[in-house]
């Protein structure tokens, strides 16, 4: 596979891509059919309104409990999992991150990596970091491979080919994979995938996954997964490099239970997925297999900011079950592409914000209706609206002004004009004297008012000043 | 300071001093096990299984070296790989006719190459199951090495019916997973499948493209 690099799109760009998005027929179509089957296989799992409230009771009990207790929570992690002979790595940054994983590379003579699915390694961008060091990685989630081999990025957290037909997915290994005929059917497809790929899981030095959940108190790292990449990944290489943010630690084993039950069924609608693995650390005297080191790097990258502030602090509940982006009308138009970001949709315009800071994610807020489907989805309640709101103020207030939790790129849309309209405004309405004046004006001036009002006139007729104002109506009636 | 510092220290200082919270009490919330019948239990599983496109025969105690030996054979099964040290490995082994057995007896670097590409199915014993689900319970160690039930194209996993236990929670309970938690400890509930051409289901992505569960009871139903 040819070492093309990578990137993300600058979210700053988002409004421009959406707009993109919106024109492209195929896409839509594509997201909207893969949309409606996901809420369906959804809905289907929770067939019972009251278990599933219940339910969300739990999960979201649990969350709040582990970012209660997220820095004695990762000291026990740590501990454990060293007593269990996993090596524990922490970084504040992508670069920290890239860095450990490429020491360790080298360190064991490593120029092939097989991956199993992760965002945490997307975030830093690893298989192009490591590319460039001459480190070969390769994607083994299905749709991962399909992705990095078409040179894109996950379109959706957890099924990242989302945007691509099957007919795009032939031509694609038609073109790419050596000796593949041209097949539109699934089966075969897969075939395909799994035979180019098995070769690698064989070779691969070492194997790099993500997590779903650490457990503090036993030193564990779970993973769920249907297709057996994420298994053979952990298993089969001599070295299993684990990568996850900080606030992916529980308490305890049996936290997992209800968060494993949440996630399978929010995300694909499956009581429990094929695999549900939990590895507490390399192969022991007398086992056969397994690898013979595991590390976990443990990662920032902005959590740290979310965790300051006590209502942000509920962005880092999530499990990633992108549940959030399956019911948004905004994400089914858009795409996940036209974000620009790891994370795309509801959860990824919350949680980008701290990743990124604002300056570079500041339109993201913006992209929502605030209809509120995302919040009455997410299985760990996480008040996403009440979130986008709140990082919108973050986004609009003064650059100067001094709050006790600062966000990165506070103030990044802030306007002078538009500040000064509304203090007029504000004043406007707080003095009689002066709204009598501007009422007066208003009326009488109508007439110059502009035909075209930047934004607002795009779809919508010009707004123009009554000739009598409501004041003057209501005195006239009495 | 050491990232490990910086991150510890911006936590403590965003949070204060720990306050006492209750820890999610999940034992209490999913209560005592349902109570059902070896049969209904054995039912539920069937069921989940067949969903998940995995096949399931119940046979008794002396009876299923044979039945499952008549299934492999018919399913082309030349080189069928073991767990070695159960009673149920030995009784297999007896029973098949035209099958070579291969132990798993060196570390998989010894034969990498050839458990990827010379084995036909992998034979494991499996610690339990969950009828909820359809899930089976595999702990690792020494003579239950992590890949029999993952690289060959067939996993045939042999459950005993008393080890079934209604829901997962039950079986972590049981097994008291929290105090003894091998070096992998997963569940599998069929075959490896994807669904990320298209949202349509294909089996056999990674892992075993068909799984052969075979329930030991004593009485049938």
């Amino acid at each position: 596979m040819s070492a093309q690099p990578l990137h993300y799109e600058p979210a700053s760009q988002f409004k421009a891509r959406s707009r993109e998005a919106l024109q492209d027929a195929k896409l839509r179509a594509n997201f909207r059919g893969a949309m409606e089957f996901l809420r369906g296989k959804r809905r289907a799992q929770f067939p019972d309104a009251d278990e599933l409230e219940h339910l969300r009771d739990l999960g979201e009990a649990i969350r709040k409990h582990a970012l209660a207790n997220l820095p004695e929570l990762l000291e026990q992690l740590e501990d454990k999992l060293n007593a269990n002979g996993v090596q524990v790595h922490w970084a504040e940054t992508p670069d920290e991150a890239n860095a450990i994983i490429e020491a360790i590379a080298r360190r064991r003579q490593a120029t092939r990596v097989i991956k199993g699915k992760s965002m945490a390694s997307e975030e830093i961008e690893l298989n192009d970091y490591l590319a460039a060091r001459g480190i070969t990685c390769v994607e083994s989630d299905m749709g991962e491979y399909v992705v990095q081999l078409a040179h894109e990025k996950p379109s959706h957290i957890v099924m990242p080919a989302i945007h691509k037909t099957k007919g795009d997915i032939a031509e694609l290994f038609h073109k790419e994979i050596p000796d593949t005929p041209y097949t539109e059917d699934v089966d075969a497809l897969i075939q395909i995938g799994r035979k180019t790929l098995r070769r690698m899981f064989a070779e691969a030095d070492i194997g790099i996954s993500g997590v779903n959940f650490a457990i503090a108190e036993t030193g564990t790292l779970g993973l769920v997964e249907n297709e057996g990449n994420g298994r053979l990944s952990t298993t089969v290489p001599d070295t299993h490099i684990a990568i996850m943010g900080i606030e992916k630690v529980i308490a305890k084993l049996e936290h997992a239970i209800p968060l494993a039950s949440l996630l399978t069924r929010s995300a694909t609608g499956q009581a429990i997925t094929t695999y549900f693995n939990l590895i507490s650390g390399p192969r022991r005297p007398g086992e056969l297999d397994g690898p013979r080191e595991v590390h976990l790097v443990l990662m920032d990258n902005g959590r740290t900011q979310a965790y300051e502030d006590e209502e942000i602090r509920a962005t880092l509940q999530c499990i990633r079950c992108g549940a959030c982006m399956n019911h948004c009308p905004v994400y089914a138009r858009l795409g996940g592409h036209a974000y620009g970001t790891v994370y795309p949709g509801p959860i990824g315009q919350i949680l980008s914000p701290h990743l990124l800071g604002l300056e570079a994610s500041r339109d993201l807020p913006t992209a929502s209706t605030l209809c509120g489907a995302c919040a009455e989805v997410c299985p760990v309640r996480i008040p996403i609206p009440q979130l986008l709101i709140r990082l919108r103020t973050e986004a609009q207030r003064n650059p100067g002004e001094h709050v006790a939790h600062r966000l990165r790129g506070q103030g990044a849309s802030y306007s002078f004009g538009e500040q000064l309209v509304w203090q007029f405004w504000t004043g406007a309405y707080a003095h009689p004297a002066l709204h009598r004046v501007f009422r007066w004006l208003a009326t009488r001036l109508r007439a110059l008012t502009p035909s075209k009002q930047m934004g607002w006139t795009r779809y919508r007729t010009p707004l123009k000043p009554a000739p009598q104002s409501l004041h003057d109506l209501i005195r006239q009636r009495r | 300071m050491s990232a490990r510092d910086s991150i510890l220290g911006k936590l403590r200082s965003a949070r204060g001093p720990v306050t006492a919270s209750p820890v999610p009490e999940v034992r209490a919330w999913y209560g005592n096990p349902p109570i059902a019948e070896r049969a209904q239990l054995i039912a539920q599983m069937r069921a989940n299984l067949e969903t998940a496109h995995a096949e399931l025969i119940v046979a008794t105690p002396d009876a299923w070296p044979g039945q499952l030996a008549l299934r492999l054979a018919s399913g082309g099964v030349k080189r069928l790989l073991m767990n070695s040290g159960t009673p149920e490995a030995a009784q297999l082994a007896i029973a098949l006719k035209d099958i070579e057995v291969l132990s798993f007896d060196r570390p998989i670097e010894a034969w990498k190459r050839e458990l990827f590409d010379n084995v036909d199915a992998g034979f494991t014993v499996v610690d339990g199951a969950v009828a909820e689900t359809g899930a089976l319970i595999i702990r690792s160690g020494p003579t239950m090495p992590r890949t029999v039930s993952l690289v060959p194209p067939i996993h045939v996993a042999l459950v005993r019916a008393g080890s079934i236990q209604p829901r997962l929670i039950d079986a972590a309970v049981a097994g008291a997973w929290a105090q003894n938690l091998p070096t992998n400890l997963v569940t599998i509930s069929g075959p490896s499948k994807t669904a990320d051409i298209q949202q349509t289901t294909a089996y056999g992505a990674h892992g075993p493209r068909e799984l052969i569960v075979v329930v030991v009871a004593e009485e049938l139903q």
